[in-house]
């Protein structure tokens, strides 16, 4: 509309590169940029949020629990399965011939200590929690959990053997402090 | 303004079925704006920008506030210690609100000396009102949030207003705490409330730029638009200028959110709520400061608060109480100094309001309560029929093209096939 109010100047048929077209895409380009800058702390201020970061380890005494026993314990808001596995159950994980596996993984690759099983206790299917914690609770077919959601099956060393779950169940991040203590996260 | 032919074929599929793309051409693009508008203009445009930093912050900050007395104070300063960049969200809240009525107050002040809300433009001022008394209350609300003293006291204060009004004074005001005193449901509500408000004002803001667009802005002359040599489309013109106002505001905004965030802000605040003492003073933000000196201008409970009411409900009539004419002061020799004694007379309100009631602060906070009044409702009247306005120019574009002739290729083109 402007264009029209002088008579002298420079037309499109230069090729658009007046100082007119430099100074509109100059200004566009400073208020796109700045306007990307402006977006950033608002979806940061969604992420987790330090003191939620600072939650992020867990000790867990594992002193109380015995041979045969599990117990579940919180970290980062998510059940972590901690199972002090029996010598049966070692030597059954052990076992397992990996190309029947759906997820190979060997049983040395999913534990520090052999006795100490400890995962994330959340089937890689849908979010459920797979049973087999407790002394009553069905383990599946193969001894291990049993995700009653929609029917996966965990062996003794927690990999996936049959139902829909893609994946053995996650591992998270843990060292032995000393003997009888952990530190997850 | 003709229908503009749109040439995409999904853009003419949709306004077929519904002329968005056509209103949003018709109100945005092409809109014939008055071409004399000044720089007082921007600041409609810059109140609704404002809304909108106010609605998005204040959406993010719920998203980690928690409205418990027991959790309110420490989920605030979580915000402003762990969460990512919750001190910036926070800061531009917080120092939103201030811009938000600066930038209003001056978009009222701007109506007053032009004449905006004088006939055909009265609903669109009244609903600005509206917006206003709404705006007051949803800051009023938000201050009570962060639940430190001054947040606790204010909303027992603000509250016990309600108290002074005869035999329903009492119940009215346990209504609105939920309870016998400020409590965990008064906190609960007054922040469900402030966040509900906002959106009643965002609707109200449509209805206000419905009745602008019925009739169109005002303009410096306060004269009628009379036909298209008086107008220059909304964009590029008023798009361009309203940007160049939104940078300079963000520029006094930021520095502010940057470098003076607490500025505005009261140092009690960052001390929890105790409902057993008092602080030493107790004074509103700034832009509540007028009010609340007239409310103490009057020795008198009940007669106090309804004065504070008054002050604002005046407003509403404004326009059936000036008799004059002539919209803008800048024909009118009388009421143009009237309308800077008005500004003098409201800033020294907000002075006295800052301090205590003691003194030489109670002699000048009668007189210009009473100043305040005596302007609407018998100067205003008055000087609309006793005041001689100057002549005033035979149109908008007369001066700028030289005697109201063609103009000759300074007119914008879209104008010529109107």
């Amino acid at each position: 509309m402007a264009e029209h109010t002088s008579s002298g100047g420079p037309t499109l048929e230069e090729g658009g590169e007046t100082r007119r077209d430099f100074l509109y895409l100059a200004t566009g380009a400073m208020a796109a940029a700045g306007t990307v800058i402006a977006i950033w702390p608002f979806i940061d201020f969604m992420n987790p949020s330090r003191d939620v970061l600072a939650l992020s380890t867990a000790d867990v005494d594992l002193s109380p629990i015995e041979v045969g026993q599990a117990i579940t314990v919180t970290w980062r808001g998510k059940p972590v399965f901690v199972r002090r596995r029996t010598a049966v159950e070692i030597e059954s994980a052990a076992n397992v011939n990996l190309a029947d596996l759906p997820d190979p993984q060997p049983d040395s690759a999913r534990v520090k200590k052999p006795e100490w099983l400890i995962q994330i206790g959340i089937c890689t299917h849908l979010g459920c929690i797979p049973l087999g914690q407790r002394p009553g609770d069905p383990r599946g077919d193969y001894g291990g959990w049993f995700c009653p959601c929609h029917g996966s099956h965990y062996d003794t060393s927690g990999r996936i053997r049959k139902g829909p779950a893609p994946r053995n169940l996650d591992l998270p991040p843990y060292q032995f402090v000393d003997d009888g203590r952990i530190r997850i996260g | 303004m003709s229908a503009p032919q749109w040439k995409n074929p999904i853009v003419r599929w949709i306004d077929y079925r519904m002329p968005i793309f056509t209103l949003i051409h018709h109100d945005l693009v092409d809109y014939p704006t008055p071409r004399n508008l000044n720089y007082w203009w921007n600041f409609g445009s810059l109140a609704g920008f404002l809304l909108v930093v106010m609605i998005v912050t204040g959406v993010m900050l719920a998203m980690h506030y928690t409205p418990h007395v027991d959790l309110a104070f420490v989920s605030v300063e979580r915000i402003m210690r762990d969460v990512n960049y919750g001190w910036l969200i926070r800061y531009l809240h917080m120092n939103g609100g201030s811009m938000f009525f600066l930038v209003v107050y001056i978009h009222v002040f701007r109506g007053l000396y032009y004449g905006s809300y004088k006939a055909p433009r009265e609903l669109l001022w009244m609903l600005g009102v509206v917006i206003l008394i709404l705006m007051m209350a949803t800051a009023f609300m938000g201050y009570v949030l962060p639940w430190g003293q001054m947040s606790f006291w204010a909303a027992t204060v603000i509250t016990n207003l309600f108290s002074a009004f005869p035999v329903v004074g009492e119940s009215v005001v346990h209504w609105l705490w939920g309870g016998f005193s400020v409590d965990n449901p008064t906190l609960n509500r007054f922040f469900s409330l402030h966040y509900l408000l906002p959106f009643v004002i965002f609707g109200l803001v449509f209805l206000h730029l419905w009745a602008l667009h019925t009739h169109k802005s005002n303009n410096p002359l306060g004269i009628d638009v009379k036909g298209p040599q008086d107008t220059i489309p909304f964009h590029p013109y008023y798009t361009a200028k309203d940007m160049f106002g939104m940078a300079v505001l963000l520029l006094v905004y930021l520095a502010f959110v940057f470098f003076a965030p607490n500025f505005f802000t009261e140092p009690d605040n960052y001390i929890p709520a105790d409902p057993m003492v008092t602080p030493h003073q107790i004074v509103p933000e700034w832009y509540l400061l007028p009010f609340y000196a007239i409310l103490r201008a009057v020795p008198n409970k009940l007669g106090g608060v309804v004065l504070m009411f008054a002050s604002i409900l005046i407003l509403f009539v404004l326009p059936w109480l000036d008799t004059s004419k002539v919209k803008s002061a800048r024909f009118r020799p009388i009421y143009k100094q009237l309308f800077w004694i008005l500004v003098v007379d409201c800033i020294a309100l907000g002075w006295v309001g800052a301090n205590r009631p003691e003194g030489v602060y109670i002699v000048i906070g009668r007189i210009a309560t009473a100043y305040y009044f005596v302007h609407f409702l018998i100067l205003v009247p008055l000087v609309g029929w006793l005041e001689r306005p100057r002549p005033l120019p035979e149109s908008i574009g007369a001066p700028v093209l030289g005697g109201g002739g063609a103009a000759v290729g300074a007119t914008p083109k879209p104008m010529e096939k109107a």
